[in-house]
């Protein structure tokens, strides 16, 4: 077990991904430790959620290395990523899970459907065990009495809570979110970041792409700053958002002077 | 000639009409699957020549496709297919070419559900099967069930087209009818039985929309 816990949950080195001609990322090296919560901020198009789909696997990387725990799922050769098999691949993805920014609910479940169908079908537990738990989850994000409800009679901020009891039926080591709030208006907005701050609290390991500055001082370990495809600035909060080093950590911050 | 005898003649050709409507549904429907899929298949050659099947499908009328399953093998390579022929080539005809608008309308809902739905669904860790069954196809009915409503009363009234292969459906009861009775009054009991038949069809497809209902995107 403590050979386990110094093994970091996610690492990923020397990522390179293009679209076309496009270099996303250049070369990102990231890893996170268990209980870490890791916020990932910067301008748009820096590369940040192909950061995160690449980390989950909904994006293939050109080059670098990808592993959860002691699962690796890219290895690097001569500079070209090369995955694993599909055991290997299946095993991975039940180590994480991910919330993002339009929900993606499944329209035509229930809320507790959606968050218990994936286990059962999936993970193949009990129906009774796993729909106990949707409900304590549900729960748990305030979201009680809406079981039976389909997911166009909610709110956005309660969809996207919905979203995040889904990702986390699946007893994920890892969360990822991208931009969790950034469809939704403030009011909403901070009841999703309460959701989240509680599972910080309780020492969830998340990685959460973000635009909510003040947000993501409060609650990550660990900023994280790109642009251009490359990690400008990394570091506590209190060295990264309060006294950049970089210049264009500067220059974007600024943008956010006052909240 | 009494109207009973009448409503019995035209009775007796509404029974192979139905055949003819239920025998393209059953197959059309599930090869309609296969032609969205190939139609929008990767490999290239095989969306460009599901795509010439269903532009010529679509494109001539089925009147003349019938005609040409029916007299096609006999004057093209002298093949004499006997009498039953006729209610294969009729069946083969609708099927085939009622699959070419089917698989169109299973495109057109299929490439309609959001990207986002599959990447939901893959993060999960949904096999590519269990995510086309459970997530992707209860929403692509509800999306499409108005289109294929259409398609599916313009078939009640092509099944009249099975006369040119010389199955004696409903309507060409009703013209025989009204040949040897100078009468238009088959041709009015056909319109009648034609539209109730449709009503029936309306009726069902209503009461599934209605209950896919419970949601909205």
């Amino acid at each position: 077990m403590t050979e386990q816990s110094t093994l970091p949950l996610l690492a990923i080195e020397h990522a390179k991904k293009s679209f076309g001609n496009t270099e996303v990322l250049k070369d990102i090296s990231l890893s996170v430790t268990p209980g870490e919560v890791v916020a990932i901020i910067g301008p748009s198009g820096g590369g940040k959620s192909t950061l995160l789909r690449c980390a989950t696997l909904l994006e293939t990387l050109d080059g670098g290395s990808l592993s959860f725990g002691d699962v690796q799922v890219a290895h690097d050769e001569n500079g070209r990523a090369v995955y694993a098999g599909k055991d290997t691949i299946k095993k991975a993805k039940e180590q994480f899970g991910l919330v993002f920014q339009d929900f993606n609910l499944f329209p035509h479940y229930t809320v507790l459907k959606n968050v218990m169908d994936a286990p059962v079908s999936v993970l193949k537990r009990p129906r009774a065990e796993a729909e106990q738990h949707a409900r304590e989850l549900l729960a748990k994000m305030g979201l009680s009495g809406k079981e039976d409800m389909v997911p166009c009679e909610l709110s956005g901020g309660q969809k996207q809570r919905v979203a995040i009891a889904r990702a986390l039926a699946m007893n994920p080591e890892i969360l990822f979110f991208d931009e969790p709030t950034s469809a939704l208006d403030p009011e909403l907005t901070k009841e999703v970041l309460k959701v989240i701050r509680d599972l910080a609290a309780e020492r969830m390991t998340m990685v959460i792409v973000t635009h909510e500055m003040k947000f993501a001082r409060d609650v990550a370990d660990r900023i994280v700053f790109m642009d251009g495809g490359f990690i400008v600035e990394e570091g506590p909060a209190s060295s990264v958002i309060d006294n950049p080093q970089h210049q264009r950590t500067k220059s974007f911050l600024s943008n956010y002077e006052g909240e | 000639m009494e109207l009973a005898t009448m409503l019995e003649l035209l009775g007796s050709g509404l029974v192979l009409t139905l055949q003819v409507f239920f025998t393209t549904l059953i197959g059309a429907l599930p090869l309609g699957v296969v032609v969205a899929l190939c139609r929008m298949s990767k490999f290239k050659p095989l969306a460009l020549i599901t795509r010439l099947y269903i532009s010529i499908m679509r494109g001539t009328p089925l009147m003349l496709q019938l005609m040409a399953l029916m007299f096609g093998p006999y004057y093209l390579f002298g093949l004499q297919l006997g009498g039953d022929w006729k209610y294969w080539a009729c069946s083969i005809g609708f099927i085939i070419n009622y699959a070419a608008y089917f698989g169109e309308i299973y495109r057109s809902g299929l490439q309609s559900i959001p990207r986002g739905q599959y990447e939901a669904a893959e993060v999960l860790g949904y096999t590519r099967s269990q995510t086309f069954l459970k997530i992707v196809l209860p929403q692509v009915v509800k999306r499409i069930l108005p289109a294929m409503s259409n398609e599916v009363i313009t078939l009640v009234k092509d099944t009249s087209l099975a006369f040119v292969v010389g199955i004696m459906e409903m309507f060409t009861q009703a013209k025989a009818l009204a040949a040897s009775q100078v009468s238009m009054i088959p041709y009015v009991l056909a319109g009648v039985i034609y539209w109730v038949f449709n009503f029936i069809v309306e009726m069902i497809l209503t009461r599934i929309e209605k209950k896919l209902n419970y949601y909205h995107d």
